[in-house]
C-alpha cells in the first residue's frame, strides 16, 4: 500500500533514499507524513533565529511557570499535612483549609497548564499540514463481495431451508432470553398493592389507621412523640403532627405528616360550611381545627408554607396552592387535586386524635386511584 | 569468560526493533503521530466534558473509599454539633463524615460536584457548537446521537449521585421522582414500588442508586465516550472553512508535538479550574439541609442546573388532570406530562434531527466543512427556538427565588413562565433568522463594493460619497470585480485588511520591534495542493 502513495506523490518529487546520511531527522519525518499522505506545508519557527531575546524570555516565562507550580505544590503539600484541618464551631483557621487546598492545587494546575501551552503555542514551530481525508468509499464491488460473504454465511446455516431449525431455535431461544430477564424483573418487581400494615394496601392508608394502634384511635402528636391538646395551637397557628404511633414521625411514615391548623373563628365558619357540603369531608372539622395531609398531591413535597391572612398553603416544591377553608382545593400551580383531610377530634384525655384514617388517598396521584 | 560490552545508547533502538518485530505497531504508530487536527477554539468544549470526566472518574473513586450507601438509621455522633443526636440513615451520616471528619474530603466532595456541573454545561455548549455549525450532518449522525445519548446518562448520573447524601435536599428530589414514576399511566404504582421496593422511601433506593451511579452509569458513559471518540477519529474531525481547505482534506496541525501537548496544557487547565471552583465555592452544602424528613423541605429547593429546565417545567404545567371514567375511575396526573412525556422527547427527538433535516434539504451528501450559523438560517433559527426554551424552562425552575430576589409576584412569574414558553420561542426563531439573512446581506455587500474606509470624500458637485476599499481586483473604472462568498468571515475593517500594523506585542514593553503589516493578518498563507491532484488526474 505504501508503494501505492509513494507513487502518487513522488512523481515530480525524487523518491527519498532514507539510507541518504545527508538527510536531516525532518527531512525524514516529512518523508513519513508524505507516506501517509500528509503534506507539511509550513513548519517554520516563531523566532527569526536561534536564540532570539524574544525566545529567551518565553523559556524563562515558562521555566518560572514550571517552578511556580512546584512551589504551590508544596504549598499545597504543607497545607494538607499541618493546617489545623478538623471541623470547630464558630471562626477558626480550619474553614480556611479547604480553600487554601483549592487555590493551591488550582493554581498550581493552571501554572502546569499554561506553562505546557506556551510551550506549545510560542516555542514550537507554526504548523500547517494537509492531510488527505481518505473518505474513499468502498467499491461496488467490495461492497458486493462483503454482501456475499454475509448471504452465503446465511445460505450455509440453511436458516431458509431448514424451516424446522429455525422454528426450533426460535422456540427453544425465546424462553432462554426470558430467562436472563427473569431474575432482574422477577427480584426487583413488588406490587404497591401488597397488605404490608393493616389490611389494606399501603397506598391507601396512612399511619393513622387505627389498625395500628390496636383499633384505638391513633393520637396526634409532635416529631418528639408528645400529644397535642387543641390549647397548644394559638388562633391562626398550625403545627405539623404525626401519627402517634412507634415510629410514626419517621420516613416509615413518609405519608403521613398532617398540618394541624387552629382557624379563625371568622374563616372557621367558612371551612366548616365547605366541609358540611362535601361528602367526604363532613364531619372531619373539631372545633375552629382542622387538619389537612401535608404530602402534596401534586409531587409529594411537603406543602408547609402557610399563609395565615389567605388561608392559602403553598408548596414550596412547585409552588401548588391550596386554600384551606375550602377544603384545601389546588387554586394555582401544577396540582390538580385538593389536599385530603383527617377527620379529628378529642379523646378522654383531651388530646386530639384522627377519627378515622384519611378517607382520601395521600400524596402524589396515579392511575388507579379510586 | 568474556564480557560482552553493554551498549547503552543502543538499547532503546533495540527495543522499539524487538517491540515492532513481534507487534508490527511501526507503520499505524507513524499514522498515528501524524494524524491531522483541525485546529479552532470552538472544537475544545467537547474537550472540557472529557476533562472534567477523567476529574470525575479520580475524585468519585476517592468518595466511594468513605460513603456508606446504607439507609440504617443511626444517631449521629460526629464533628458537626448542631446535628449531634439527630437520627439519620447512614448514608447522610457517612456523607457528614466524609465532609468533616476526613482530611481534605470537603475538597474532593465538592471536586466531584463542580466536575459534575462543568460537565453537563461543557456537554450542552458542545453540543450547541456542533448544532449551529452544522456539524452533525453525515456522516456523523451516529456521533450526533450518542452525544444526546450521553447529555440523558449525564443527566442520570448528576440526579443519582445529589441523591446518594440523602440529606433534606436530596429526599425531596427522590420524593419528586417517585411522583414522577406514580403518574405514569397503568404501570407507575408498579414501577415506583419495584424501584423504591415498596412504598416510598423503603430501604433500598440509596444502595441501588448507588450502584447505579458508581458502576451501570459510568460504565455506560465510558463506553458511549470511547465509540464517541472513536469516531471522531476515524471520520477526522470537521474543519471551518479557509484557505486551502476542502470537503476532502484537513488542515491543521499534526497531532504530535503541538496538538497533543496543547491539549495536556488544556486538561491541566481544566483540572486547575475545577480545583479553584472546588477550594473557594461552596456547593452543596448537606449539614445544613439536615437529614430527609418527609415533613420538612425549605423554600428555594433546587435540584441541580441541568436539572432544572425539567422543573421549571414541572411548575409551568396547568393543573390538567386527565379522568377516564372506566371502573373505579382512572387518573392521568398533570405531573405525567411534563415529567416523563416532555423529558422523553427533548432527549429522543433531538436525535433524529440530523435525518429529519437531511431530509428536508434533500441533502445527503457527505460534509467535512462546517457551516457559520448566518449560513442556514432555518437551523439557527430552530437552535435559537429550542435555546429559549431551556433557557425560560430552567429560569421557571428558580422563579420562587426570582420573584423572592425582585419583589415580583409569584404567581406573576408562572403565568409569565407558561405564556413565555409559548409566545417566546417562535419569536426567538423569526429574530434569529432575520438577524442571519442580515448578516449574510452585509457579507455579500462588503463583497460586492468592498470595506467602509470611514474616509468622506466630496466631489466636484458637491455630493459627499465614502470611499470604499474594494477586498479584490477592480475593473477599469475602479470598480471591484464580484468576488464569490467562502463561507467565511469577511474582513470588514480596514485593520483586518493591513491598514493598521497589528498591535504590538508585549505587557510593559514591546517583546520585539512591531513588524510590518502582514498579507493576511491572522492566517498564514496557504497553498493547496495543486500539483498532486493534477498528477492523480491525469492517472
Amino acid at each position: 500500500m505504501t508503494v501505492t502513495k509513494d507513487d502518487q506523490h513522488g512523481s515530480g518529487r525524487k523518491p527519498v533514499d532514507l539510507s541518504d546520511p545527508r538527510l536531516s531527522r525532518f527531512e525524514i519525518v516529512k518523508e513519513g507524513a508524505r507516506r501517509d499522505d500528509i503534506e507539511i506545508v509550513t513548519y517554520e519557527s516563531q523566532f527569526a533565529g536561534p536564540n532570539t531575546k524574544a525566545e529567551k524570555r518565553v523559556e524563562r516565562a515558562i521555566a518560572l511557570l514550571f517552578l511556580l507550580a512546584g512551589l504551590l505544590g508544596l504549598v499545597f503539600l504543607v497545607a494538607y499535612i499541618w493546617w489545623p484541618w478538623e471541623f470547630e464551631l464558630g471562626h477558626t483557621n480550619s474553614d480556611y483549609y479547604t480553600p487554601i487546598l483549592g487555590i493551591s492545587l488550582g493554581l498550581a494546575l493552571l501554572a502546569v497548564g499554561f506553562g505546557i501551552l506556551s510551550w506549545a503555542k510560542k516555542l514550537l514551530p507554526h504548523e500547517v499540514s494537509i492531510q488527505d481525508r481518505h473518505e474513499a468509499m468502498s467499491t461496488d464491488e467490495d461492497r458486493q463481495i462483503t454482501g456475499q460473504t454475509a448471504l452465503f454465511m446465511v445460505d450455509e446455516l440453511g436458516v431458509q431451508r431448514r424451516p424446522l431449525l429455525r422454528g426450533a431455535v426460535l422456540l427453544g431461544l425465546a424462553p432462554l432470553g426470558l430467562v436472563a430477564a427473569a431474575p432482574l424483573v422477577g427480584g426487583l418487581i413488588k406490587s404497591p398493592h401488597k397488605p404490608d400494615r393493616g389490611e389494606k394496601s399501603p397506598m391507601f392508608n396512612t399511619g393513622f389507621n387505627a389498625d395500628l394502634n390496636e383499633g384505638k384511635p391513633v393520637r396526634l402528636t409532635r416529631e418528639d412523640g408528645t400529644g397535642v391538646r387543641p390549647e397548644d395551637v394559638s388562633v391562626g397557628g398550625q403545627i405539623t403532627v404525626f401519627p402517634g404511633i412507634p415510629g410514626g414521625a419517621t420516613n416509615e411514615f413518609a405519608d403521613s405528616p398532617t398540618l394541624l391548623i387552629h382557624l379563625r373563628a371568622g374563616d372557621a365558619e367558612v371551612a366548616r360550611k365547605a366541609a358540611e357540603s362535601d361528602e367526604r369531608n363532613k364531619g372531619a372539622m373539631w372545633g375552629n381545627y382542622v387538619a389537612f395531609s401535608k404530602i402534596c398531591t401534586h409531587a409529594g413535597c411537603p406543602a408547609s408554607l402557610y399563609e395565615q391572612q389567605t388561608n392559602r398553603l403553598l408548596c414550596p416544591c412547585h409552588q401548588s396552592q391550596f386554600l384551606i377553608t375550602e377544603n384545601a382545593r389546588p387554586i394555582f400551580g401544577p396540582a390538580s387535586r385538593r389536599l385530603p383531610m383527617l377527620p379529628i377530634t378529642v379523646d378522654a384525655e383531651g388530646f386530639l386524635v384522627a377519627a378515622s384514617d384519611y378517607r382520601e388517598t395521600i400524596g402524589p396521584d396515579f392511575w388507579e386511584r379510586p | 569468560m568474556k564480557r560482552r560490552k553493554f551498549d547503552l545508547a543502543s538499547v532503546p533502538g533495540k527495543t522499539a526493533k524487538g517491540v515492532d518485530e513481534r507487534l508490527q505497531v511501526a507503520t499505524p504508530l507513524r499514522g498515528l503521530l501524524n494524524k491531522v487536527f483541525p485546529d479552532h477554539w470552538s472544537f475544545l468544549l467537547g474537550e472540557i466534558a472529557l476533562f472534567s470526566f477523567i476529574v470525575l472518574l479520580l475524585s468519585g473513586v476517592f468518595l466511594t473509599l468513605f460513603f456508606d450507601p446504607s439507609m440504617k438509621e443511626v444517631a449521629y455522633e460526629g464533628a458537626y454539633p448542631a446535628l449531634r443526636g439527630t437520627e439519620m440513615s447512614a448514608a447522610y451520616e457517612s456523607s457528614l463524615r466524609l465532609s468533616f471528619e476526613v482530611r481534605g474530603g470537603l475538597f474532593m466532595r465538592q471536586m466531584h460536584h463542580w466536575a459534575a456541573l462543568l460537565f453537563m454545561a461543557s456537554i450542552v455548549v458542545h453540543m450547541a457548537r456542533v448544532f449551529f455549525t452544522g456539524a452533525f450532518r453525515k456522516p456523523r449522525e451516529a456521533n450526533w446521537a450518542i452525544g444526546i445519548a450521553l447529555f440523558l446518562l449525564g443527566f442520570l448520573a448528576g440526579f443519582t449521585g445529589y441523591s446518594l447524601p440523602d440529606d433534606g435536599l436530596s429526599g425531596t428530589g427522590l420524593r419528586i421522582a417517585s411522583a414522577i414514576m406514580l403518574s405514569i399511566p397503568v404501570v407507575g404504582t408498579w414501577l415506583s414500588a419495584s424501584i423504591f421496593g415498596g412504598e416510598f422511601p423503603g430501604e433500598l433506593i440509596i444502595g441501588r442508586f448507588y450502584i447505579a451511579h458508581v458502576l451501570l452509569i459510568p460504565g455506560g458513559l465510558l463506553a458511549l465516550i470511547s465509540v464517541h471518540l472513536g469516531l471522531v477519529f476515524k471520520q477526522k474531525h470537521t474543519q471551518w472553512p479557509g484557505p486551502g481547505r476542502t470537503n476532502s482534506n484537513v488542515v491543521g496541525e499534526r497531532m504530535f508535538p503541538r496538538y497533543a501537548l496543547k491539549q495536556g496544557g488544556f486538561f491541566m487547565t481544566v483540572f486547575g479550574v475545577i480545583c479553584l471552583l472546588a477550594g473557594l465555592f461552596q456547593i452543596n452544602p448537606i449539614w445544613l439541609f439536615g437529614p430527609y424528613r418527609a415533613s420538612e423541605v425549605s423554600s428555594a429547593s433546587q435540584p441541580d442546573w441541568y436539572v432544572m429546565f425539567m422543573d421549571g417545567l414541572v411548575r409551568l404545567m396547568p393543573a390538567w388532570q386527565i379522568d377516564i371514567p372506566i371502573g373505579d375511575g382512572y387518573v392521568i396526573p398533570p405531573l405525567f406530562w411534563p415529567a416523563v412525556v416532555g423529558l422523553g422527547a427533548l432527549t429522543t427527538v433531538p436525535m433524529f434531527y440530523p435525518w429529519i433535516e437531511a431530509r428536508r434539504t434533500k441533502d445527503y451528501r457527505s460534509h467535512h466543512i462546517l457551516q457559520r450559523p448566518r449560513d442556514a438560517p432555518e437551523r439557527t433559527g430552530l437552535g435559537a427556538m429550542a435555546f429559549t426554551f431551556f433557557v425560560i424552562a430552567t429560569l421557571s425552575g428558580g422563579n420562587d427565588v426570582i420573584a423572592d430576589k425582585f419583589h415580583i409576584s409569584l404567581n406573576a412569574m408562572t403565568w409569565a413562565g407558561r405564556i413565555g414558553l409559548v409566545i417566546l420561542p417562535p419569536l426567538a426563531y423569526y429574530l434569529a433568522v432575520r438577524i442571519c439573512l442580515g448578516l449574510q446581506q452585509h457579507d455579500r455587500e462588503v463583497l460586492a463594493h468592498g470595506a467602509e474606509t470611514g474616509i468622506i470624500k466630496r466631489l466636484p458637485n458637491g455630493q459627499f460619497v465614502e470611499v470604499h476599499q474594494p477586498l479584490g481586483p477592480v475593473d477599469d473604472h475602479g470598480h471591484p470585480l464580484p468576488l464569490d462568498y467562502a463561507g467565511w468571515v469577511v474582513p470588514k475593517k480596514m485593520n483586518r485588511l493591513g491598514a493598521l500594523a497589528p498591535a504590538v506585542k508585549g505587557f510593559f514593553f514591546p517583546v520585539e520591534k512591531p513588524v510590518e503589516a502582514p498579507v493576511s493578518p491572522a492566517v498564514p498563507p496557504v497553498a493547496g495542493r495543486d500539483q498532486r491532484e493534477e498528477i492523480t488526474s491525469g492517472r
